[in-house]
């Protein structure tokens, strides 16, 4: 679905992402943990281009999105991204943060994208906050709507920028609950993230960046079980 | 008893017999009622409203679009690099360094004794040369308004596919509007005060009003002290207004 080719990407003369090439299938689900500033984010914040490669390419269902001549408008259309600080719009009411995108760019009609909001906000059980402003809700509930926002572009592949990282501890379930319920429809999903528990039960494979580059890249059992980098062991002894 | 035959009763009165009360009313009477000077005042106020109008509408205009083109331009994918967008960008900082590094009195000056010496619609080249003034104070407002919104909101509203022009107009814009809205009003305020340099190039508002009104009767006080309360009256209505709408903008703030 994705295919990543020798990514590399530096902020100045700081190389944050090292010759990088990945490939992600459909309905993987893709679990990238790492230490602070190790380029896990970065490497994500590449696959919709809102942080320009330096290096390398990035073919999304054979279009190849590194190229400045590629609609990168088209190509987000069909790609969620969920932030840490949800980034919710705070000039909108929740039911016109979730239509917004769908009616301008032309994918549905008011009345359909009104229709696909509420039938999402039930799904997470927020259909009686969208008259509510973002102001009025808790951490996790944002991060819901986060979540229901992206998904009512009707998305092929989700990214999750560390969507439990800002909130409070009390609120992680509930949202790691909505983002179980979209792995198990089959969504296909990368996301960066600090909960090792999400990451063995959820994911399909899990990537180790670290100095930006992939250390290591195993299923969920053999990568906690029997990491093989010494960094990564390190690193597990220290989260685990 | 009216005002007038109190004004004649006084007028019989040696003037060093006048208590200082009699005295200023005599001052404040032919500043103020006298020949219908009153009239002369408002004529000015009406023009000063004018000019801020006409200097609002241009300087918001002017404002917008240099916001517009540096903020585009500085937002540019790094890579990509326009070069009608560069060269706009330099035009609209030289203008903008140009407004800011020189005296408003010196600009409005140069407007009407230089570029428009042959004109004799005095006012409207005050007009103008305010507004362009103005211009370049809101440019940098907006700018502000605009670089100081989260940039997370912009990656989201992009992530979504939206491209840049929408996600300035629906998401970006609406908030920064709501974050520029105290400084736009003070540099309105400004503006407005402003209107009474252009007496500097003989255009009638208030300020030239009172200076004549001082000429004829040598006796400059009262004229400006009522020139100054006109103004603080208008500044006080327009501060009104502004905190109005402020609080109207600010219902989805509130948690």
């Amino acid at each position: 679905m994705i295919d990543v080719k020798n990514l590399s990407k530096s902020f100045g003369s700081h190389l944050v992402l090292n010759n990088i090439s990945q490939h992600i299938y459909p309905g993987e689900k893709v679990v990238i943990i790492g230490p602070s500033g190790s380029g896990k984010s970065t490497f994500l914040r590449c696959l919709n281009l809102l942080e320009e490669p330096t290096g390398g390419t990035i073919t999304f269902d054979g279009i190849e999105i590194t190229n400045p001549k590629t609609d990168i408008n088209a190509v987000r259309r069909q790609m969620g991204m969920v932030f840490q600080h949800f980034n919710l719009f705070p000039n909108m009411n929740i039911c016109d943060n979730i239509t917004l995108a769908p009616v301008q760019t032309g994918l549905m009609s008011k009345a359909e994208a009104v229709e696909t909001a509420m039938a999402l906000l039930k799904r997470v059980g927020l259909e009686d906050k969208a008259k509510a402003y973002p102001a009025q809700l808790s951490g996790g509930q944002k991060q819901r709507i986060a979540i229901v926002r992206a998904l009512a572009m009707k998305p092929k592949l989700m990214l999750f920028d560390e969507p439990t990282s800002a909130l409070d501890p009390e609120m992680v379930g509930e949202v790691l609950n909505v983002m179980k319920q979209l792995a198990l429809d089959g969504m296909t999903m990368v996301v960066v993230t600090h909960e090792m528990g999400f990451a063995r039960e959820v994911g399909s494979r899990i990537l180790f960046i670290d100095g930006g580059q992939v250390q290591e890249e195993n299923t969920p059992e053999e990568f906690f079980n029997h990491p093989q980098n010494p960094r990564l062991k390190d690193f597990l002894s220290k989260v685990l | 008893m009216n005002v007038d035959q109190l004004y004649a009763s006084l007028l019989d009165i040696p003037k060093t017999d006048l208590s200082l009360w009699q005295d200023f009313f005599l001052k404040f009477y032919r500043a103020w009622f006298a020949d219908g000077r009153w009239i002369s005042y408002f004529r000015g106020l009406v023009t000063t409203l004018e000019v801020t109008v006409i200097a609002l509408i241009i300087g918001v205009a002017m404002g917008v679009l240099v916001a517009i083109i540096r903020t585009a331009h500085d937002q540019q994918r790094p890579g990509t690099h326009n070069i009608l967008l560069g060269l706009l960008n330099s035009v609209c900082k030289i203008y903008v360094t140009i407004i800011r590094g020189t005296p408003m009195m010196v600009q409005l000056m140069i407007w009407g004794f230089v570029i428009f010496a042959t004109s004799r619609n005095f006012t409207l080249v005050g007009a103008l040369g305010l507004g362009i003034n103005s211009g370049a104070y809101v440019a940098e407002i907006i700018r502000g308004g605009l670089m100081s919104l989260d940039p997370g909101q912009m990656e989201a509203g992009r992530s979504l596919g939206l491209n840049y022009i929408q996600t300035m107009r629906f998401i970006v814009i609406p908030q920064a509007f709501k974050a520029i809205l105290p400084s736009l009003g003070n540099e309105f305020i400004v503006l407005l005060k402003d209107t009474s340099l252009i007496s500097v190039i003989a255009g009638k508002e208030i300020v030239y009003a009172a200076r004549a009104i001082g000429a004829r009767t040598y006796e400059y006080m009262f004229p400006l002290i009522i020139t100054a309360i006109m103004y603080l009256i208008m500044v006080l209505i327009f501060s009104w207004l502004q905190g109005k709408l402020e609080r109207r903008l600010r219902r989805s703030d509130r948690r």
